[in-house]
């Protein structure tokens, strides 16, 4: 087995990963890696080509492609040592990492940080229960992105859209001007799940319709699918008798949420947040073990894809820190916990003798609210407060805390959102 | 004639309503400035970006992401679409290499959004 020493390494090479490795080459460190399993640097972002990426960043909208294209450039610039077509096969606490490729064969990885970026993964159809055949036809929104912007293929003729999160809005519209018929977006909730700005130019400016409380019920076909029944829910989400309806086609585009990538975290078992799905992380989203770093959409499903890479950057440089010798891990960290209406928070640790001056937190509320007021709270007192029009759940927020606001002895710092 | 729009222009997304009278625009439902002119610009010429891919031989993909310089009218949309499906590239492809300058006379072209390698070629074992 082939032996190898490096001071970072980076798994995944999407945004989160790609950011993490060029600012930790950035701050100073010698030797960064990243491992990626794919043929090539950029995640999912390669296949995205519509624009609406890296306002906050570049202030322009680019594609997907064109937003990663910054990123390699630089890391081609910066001498990162990059791994394709490899494959982690596990990490163990003491920050040895066994990977494979068809080139290097088997590796035994030691490092000095390491910094968890595998991103997140669709649900699928056995995550989202729907009765009836299996035929061919049934894929999730981002197989079908692949398909049609990079490989290609035209996957079916006429398709329905169960749930409307982003991605299913951007392949409503991708589909149609490909040529497949898009008959529907169905979505169990009474509310959609994308941002308003995606339902308007992906659904309405092709006038397709959108179905709120109402999913697929069963599935047709025995080798091709030859079309779905959909019918409307009740409060509980149970389909009401007597409002199915069949429609025939040969496509059915799953969009229905993406889960954080932990199969690798659980297994070094790092500490988990049940409400995030992914690693608890400190300020320098360093999770439960030591120079163990976790970033972007790994942590939780940011959507927003700037902030993924500032998640990275934060990591990068805490990896650096932390073979710098840097980071104070003696000290007991404090927490960071949702308050009302809040569903989440990250990171939910800060040790604010680590901390720089501000620090970001990024949390999300459990539903649509009007002319809010964020406030955060250190031990039960106020110590920023900041109205918004509105709040909505498909919306990341972010508030950032000044770290003079957070005395050294605080035990916890809450985030609550209210109306007024 | 009367429209309706939802604003995209932030995450408020107020209902807008827009009509001409008496060769004038007037917008209701906006609850800014930006909201007013995002409600003109919707009735009078809506405008988007264009994405879309082409088709490229010799490299690791079959499609290459293209992006249009600056936003499009949309009921021009499938004209531009038309014009895009009969190109034909060959690897390599820089990212902001023109692919159709000056779509449909638009004053806008039609870019690379990403680079392509081109692929060396096997030989084929005798």
């Amino acid at each position: 087995m082939k032996e190898l020493n490096v001071d970072v390494a980076v798994i995944g090479g999407g945004p989160a990963g790609l950011a993490a490795a060029i600012e930790a080459k950035e701050q100073g460190v010698d030797h960064v890696v990243i491992l990626e399993r794919d043929v090539e640097l950029g995640g999912i972002l390669q296949q995205c080509i519509h624009d609406g990426f890296g306002l906050h960043r570049f202030g322009k909208r680019l594609s997907g492609c064109g937003y990663a294209h910054h990123f390699i450039e630089s890391v081609a610039e910066k001498a990162i040592d990059v791994k394709l077509k490899t494959i982690v096969l596990e990490i163990t606490d003491e920050k040895i990492i066994y990977a494979m490729n068809e080139v290097d064969g088997m590796m035994k990885i030691t490092c000095g940080a390491i910094v968890l970026a595998m991103g997140c993964r669709e649900r699928t159809r056995s995550q989202v229960f729907i009765w009836g055949t299996r035929p061919s036809g049934v894929l999730t929104a981002g197989t079908v992105q692949r398909y049609i912007n990079m490989e290609g293929y035209l996957p079916g003729e006429k398709a329905v859209i169960l749930g409307s999160g982003d991605i299913g809005l951007i392949m409503a519209r991708r589909m149609t001007l490909e040529g497949i018929e898009v008959e529907g977006v169905y979505e169990v909730m009474k509310t959609p799940g994308g941002l308003t700005r995606n339902i308007s130019q992906c659904l309405k400016d092709f006038q397709i319709p959108m179905h709120l409380a109402t999913t697929v019920v069963r599935i047709h076909g025995n080798k091709k699918m030859e079309g779905v029944t959909v019918a409307q829910v009740d409060e509980k989400r149970q389909p009401i008798q007597g409002t199915e309806r069949f429609i025939p086609c040969d496509l059915l585009v799953l969009a229905v949420g993406l889960i954080p990538e932990n199969e690798l975290s659980r297994q070094l078992e790092v500490e988990m947040d049940p409400r995030t799905k992914g690693p608890i992380v400190d300020e320098h989203f360093m999770t439960s073990i030591p120079g163990v770093f976790a970033a972007g959409n790994v942590v939780t499903v940011f959507d927003l894809v700037d902030y993924v890479s500032l998640t990275g950057e934060i990591a990068g440089r805490g990896a650096a820190k932390f073979l710098q010798g840097k980071l104070n891990l003696d000290l007991p960290a404090k927490d960071v916990l949702p308050g009302d209406a809040v569903n989440f928070v990250v990171p939910q640790r800060i040790r604010t003798v680590n901390a720089e001056d501000s620090i970001p937190i990024y949390f999300r509320v459990k539903e649509e609210m009007r002319k809010v007021e964020v406030t955060a709270t250190v031990d039960g007192e106020v110590c920023m407060r900041k109205k918004h029009p509105i709040a909505l759940p498909p919306e990341m927020m972010v508030e950032t805390i000044q770290l003079e606001k957070i005395h050294e002895d605080a035990r916890e710092l809450r985030v609550s959102v209210k109306v007024g | 004639m009367k429209k309706e729009f939802t604003c995209i222009v932030c995450p408020m997304s107020c209902a807008l309503t827009v009509e001409e009278k008496n060769g004038e625009i007037i917008v209701l439902g906006n609850g800014c400035k930006r909201g007013k002119e995002f409600g003109i610009n919707e009735f009078t010429d809506p405008k988007r970006m264009v994405t879309t891919t082409v088709k490229v031989m010799g490299s690791h993909l079959k499609r290459l992401p293209v992006i249009s310089t600056d936003e499009l009218p949309l009921d021009h949309l499938f004209v531009y679409m038309h014009e895009l499906y009969q190109v034909v590239l060959e690897a390599p492809v820089e990212k902001g290499q023109i692919i159709i300058e000056n779509i449909g006379n638009s004053g806008v072209d039609i870019v690379a959004s990403r680079s392509l390698k081109q692929i060396e070629l096997k030989k084929e074992n005798a």
